[in-house]
């Protein structure tokens, strides 16, 4: 009986709500990616660093731009984030 | 418990990234809060400039000192690792790129301010455009349109079964992807930023209650300081960034071996 009365209400907009959650979820997954990819790149300068502290300049320049590269999938995540959870 | 919820309020995106207009409201000039602080920027990087360089002394202090080391910085770090000797005469271009687009995002800290001009996508956007014009330009003239092409579309040595893949992937990148994730990242950055200072500012400020939940008040207050700082850090970072990766570009157009 419950039931019936329940279904023969107006069913309620659950758009907003799902795609905040398809916000959420879609932003946590696309940081995975970057995340790993930016340890793997900064790890790796540090020891070049160690091993060679001379070449240390030219390291440091060439992790910034890994780091550009690798973090721009994770800022695309976080834009498609704000354009579904705000528009 | 409730009380203290209920006065946590999330402003909307719109109502933390929309400004009203101040003059010529209505007409696809109106200017508002954004556009007057990236006037301000442009005449500050002037200011900076003409005060450090109207009577430059031989041992540098004060203004000079911070616009020689920014040069010089400019020079070392930027220049001499990504185009090479050659690109010496980009130095006043980057630099102006740099000390601009630095000066647009530091806005984000300033007490009584506190946005990035850069939190809207019109400036980034106009600054990409312009740097994609530049090494295309540049790639024109230092090989001639035919060999630019060819040296962009074609990386040396790669399989023959595999080039017209390569080349597909390569034409989509340097020409449609390099503007975009250049506007994207530093848009994004200033955004991220803007509103991780706008969450932990509301927070505290909902706390701020005769309630016993003021017993957790310092914590997001030490975090919108913390966080304050590192906008700053992310404000040079992104200025270095968007710079570097220009002077990457146009190298890459000059001399396209590497």
């Amino acid at each position: 009986m419950i039931d019936i009365l329940l279904l023969a209400q107006e069913a309620p907009d659950i758009t907003p709500g799902l795609s905040g959650i398809g916000a959420g979820i879609g932003y946590g997954a696309a940081a995975i990616g970057p995340g790993i990819g930016i340890g793997i790149v900064v790890g790796n300068a540090i020891t070049a660093m160690a091993r060679q502290p001379e070449a240390s300049g030219m390291v440091r320049t060439t992790m910034f731009l890994g780091i550009a590269f690798t973090e721009a999938l994770a800022l695309i995540g976080f834009v498609v984030f704000i354009l579904l959870k705000f528009t | 418990m409730t009380n203290a919820l209920a006065a946590l309020e999330f402003p909307s995106i719109g109502h933390l990234v929309e400004w009203e207009g101040l003059f010529l409201k209505g007409t696809p000039f109106e200017v508002n809060k954004v556009v007057i602080l990236m006037w301000l920027s442009a005449i500050i990087v002037f200011m900076l400039f003409w005060v450090g360089g109207r009577s430059a002394k031989l041992v540098p202090a004060g203004v000079q000192n911070i616009v020689e080391s920014t040069v010089e910085f400019v020079r070392k770090d930027i220049i001499l690792q990504t185009i090479g000797p050659q690109g010496m005469a980009w130095t006043p271009f980057l630099t102006t790129l740099f000390f601009f687009i630095l000066i647009c995002n530091i806005w984000e800290v300033i007490p009584g301010i506190q946005f990035p001009v850069n939190a809207r996508m019109a400036l980034p956007f106009f600054m990409a455009m312009l740097v994609w014009v530049l090494y295309n330009y540049v790639g024109i003239k230092s090989q001639g349109f035919g060999k630019y092409f060819k040296s962009v579309v074609i990386p040396p040595g790669v399989p023959k079964l595999l080039l017209p893949l390569v080349a597909l992937i390569e034409f989509i990148s340097t020409f449609f992807v390099r503007p975009f994730s250049l506007m994207v990242r530093l848009f994004a950055n200033m955004l991220a930023g803007h509103l991780l200072l706008v969450t932990f500012a509301v927070l505290t400020s909902a706390l701020f209650t005769k309630t016993f939940l003021a017993v957790i008040l310092p914590l997001p207050f030490a975090m919108l300081v913390l966080v304050t700082g590192f906008e700053i850090l992310v404000a040079v970072l992104q200025a270095f960034i968007f710079t570097i990766l220009t002077a990457v570009y146009i190298g890459g157009a000059m001399n396209p071996e590497h």
